[in-house]
């Protein structure tokens, strides 16, 4: 056992405050979410601020009426949809990108600043460059066509630099060694690239997923006749705010972290097959 | 003494060793292997051609548009950027508000401000979260459980992040009743909800997870034996910090101010949910001119957002360079 020497107490101070710095952090990032949870239980007669008048599933069961929030399970729907099929393209497209990137090839320079503008370019002005343009040419947005062509950009980023990390580690004398006893490059890919790559893809993928999700600015213009969950959101914003929007915000939240967990289960179970 | 000097470090902090030529070597698949990088980035290229670069060249074309009731037709007009310039007060002699930018001019002045405010603030609240994660937790594990714990919120709805707001800021919040509770005022204040305070704070809260990560990684790359090297020739934390872990996490704060910088420039939707559309961005201006129709200065507004970007952009990478970091 060392001695508490006056070092080791400061050292050991740092931490402590270190540490409830951290907490306060915590608190500070899901306090208000947490408030919205417990407030989602309020009772029939309470309102969107504490205190709690009682606890009941009213606003809940409020969710579940057609008339209270617009088309609220068409519009969820409408969400997973647009988010599985926005993390199949994000995950192909990233993966793709980035095994071209392995070669040196005429403006990749130029290529990989126009993905990472996608990240950098506001939602705000694609949503507004693309619906002016749609309309100018007399095409009709919707949720499946303009929001997920936007979508994909605004992901595609995020998903191509994990690829491109997940490359950069990448110990290309096994696809060698693979060449090296006559495999054709599909086998090469099959066999050797793509298991090694799999985790990668799943975050990829994560990503792909819950950036359209809850994507909402870039949606704003173009999701056409229907709306997607965030754009339900906001609509139900304008109107007299009351606890039924909490527990959507929660019904909400618990989906995309459930969505979290599963994503990092399967990344982890890859992770140690591929190892 | 001559093993150090036999590794070639020019610097303490300077140039790190180039790697061996074999590794760097093992990287780069050589030309005839592989798949074909053309066919690998036709899909996406083509998709970002026509979802991306064209609609970010067709603003700068409308917005030269002519703007007529029924929309905008295609003869060059430069009454969007006029109306932009000089509506209200800018060359009136006599008025008061000679000199004044326009309306337009000053709501980007300032998105601009509320935007540095902000990513000063998060640099503030973020940079020793990711310093407490970096140095000051050993176990790998705990780094990467306390990291994700931090890196949530970043997948979940931030628009939803926003309406959690209301609970706490409002008039009978909770903030407000934590206040009244402690005695530190006597009636619930008001200037919480619909305010800058509010909104200021709901914009550090969403996005400051964004720097925390950026940060984190360059302060996670810091070789440890510098630090204590420069513990055993005395110097002091506060010198440690200046001398090397300030300079050596710019890279990453950069990254991160970049990431904050350019999602709060478009931010719309919280200052509409936490502010009441009392305020207006310039994203708020955007769509409600687009609402209205006039497209052309929906346009210039979106143009003029865009050059204020890439300004900002430049003069963060003009102060760190990150692309060395890359």
């Amino acid at each position: 056992m060392a001695r508490w020497t006056p070092e080791r107490w400061r050292k050991l101070r740092v931490k402590t405050g270190f540490s409830i710095y951290y907490v306060l952090f915590l608190l500070f990032i899901y306090g208000p979410m947490i408030a919205m949870f417990i407030l989602s239980f309020q009772g029939r007669r309470g309102g969107t601020s504490f205190p709690m008048r009682g606890w009941s599933l009213y606003w809940w069961n409020k969710l579940l009426e057609p008339s209270t929030v617009g088309d609220l399970q068409g519009a969820m729907g409408r969400s997973i949809v647009l988010a599985l099929i926005v993390m199949v393209i994000t995950a192909l497209f990233s993966t793709m990108l980035a095994m071209a990137f392995r070669h040196k090839f005429r403006f990749s320079n130029a290529l990989f600043y126009t993905i990472l503008a996608g990240l950098m370019v506001p939602g705000v002005l694609l949503s507004l460059g693309l619906a002016t343009l749609m309309r100018q040419l007399g095409l009709s947005p919707s949720w499946y066509t303009s929001a997920l062509a936007v979508h994909v950009v605004w992901a595609l980023p995020f998903g191509f630099l994990v690829m491109m990390a997940v490359f950069n580690r990448f110990d290309a004398s096994l696809e060698e060694a693979a060449r090296d006893m006559g495999a054709d490059e599909w086998t090469v890919f099959k066999e050797v690239t793509l298991p090694l790559i799999t985790p990668g893809i799943v975050a990829a993928g994560l990503f792909g997923f819950t950036l359209s999700y809850d994507e909402f600015a870039r949606t704003t213009l173009l999701s056409g006749e229907f709306n997607t969950l965030p754009l339900d959101i906001n609509a139900s914003m304008t109107q007299r705010i009351r606890p039924t929007l909490f527990a959507l915000g929660t019904i909400s939240t618990l989906f995309s972290l459930f969505m979290i967990g599963l994503f990092l289960a399967i990344y982890t179970i890859l992770y140690r097959r591929s190892h | 003494m001559t093993e150090v000097t036999g590794t070639h470090h020019p610097g303490l902090i300077g140039s790190q060793p180039t790697p061996d030529e074999s590794v760097v070597r093992a990287k780069v698949v050589r030309p005839q292997e592989g798949f074909s990088p053309g066919w690998l980035i036709a899909p996406a290229t083509l998709w970002l051609i026509v979802f991306l670069v064209v609609p970010l060249v067709s603003i700068i074309v409308f917005s030269f548009w002519k703007s007529t009731p029924h929309g905008m037709i295609p003869e060059l007009s430069f009454k969007s950027y006029f109306e932009y310039f000089f509506t209200e007060g800018f060359f009136e002699p006599g008025s008061d508000r000679f000199l004044l930018p326009s309306i337009f001019i000053r709501t980007l002045g300032s998105t601009i401000y509320f935007t540095l405010v902000v990513m000063l603030l998060c640099l503030i609240v973020g940079y020793p979260i990711a310093y407490f994660l970096a140095m000051q937790v050993q176990a790998f594990k705990w780094q990467l459980a306390l990291f994700l714990l931090c890196m949530v919120p970043f997948w979940t709805s931030y628009l939803i992040r926003a309406v959690a707001w209301l609970p706490m800021l409002g008039r009978r919040g909770l903030i407000n009743q934590a206040l009244v509770g402690m005695g530190i005022v006597d009636k619930p204040v008001s200037f919480l909800f619909y305010s800058e305070f509010g909104y200021t704070m709901a914009l550090v809260q969403i996005y400051v997870v964004l720097c925390i990560g950026p940060i984190f990684f360059s302060l996670a790359k810091i070789d440890k034996a510098i630090i204590e090297a420069a513990i055993d020739m005395g110097a002091t934390p506060f010198q440690i910090f200046r001398e090397i872990i300030g300079p050596l996490s710019l890279p990453g704060v950069a990254i991160g101010m970049i990431f904050i910088f350019v999602m709060i420039m478009g931010e719309f939707a919280t200052a509409v949910v936490v502010y009441g559309g009392k305020t207006s961005t310039t994203g708020t201006v955007i769509l409600n001119y687009y609402g209205i129709a006039n497209y052309p200065f929906a346009a210039v507004n979106a143009l003029m957002l865009m050059v204020a970007m890439v300004i900002g952009i430049i003069v963060i990478l003009r102060i760190v360079d990150i692309r060395k970091e890359l």
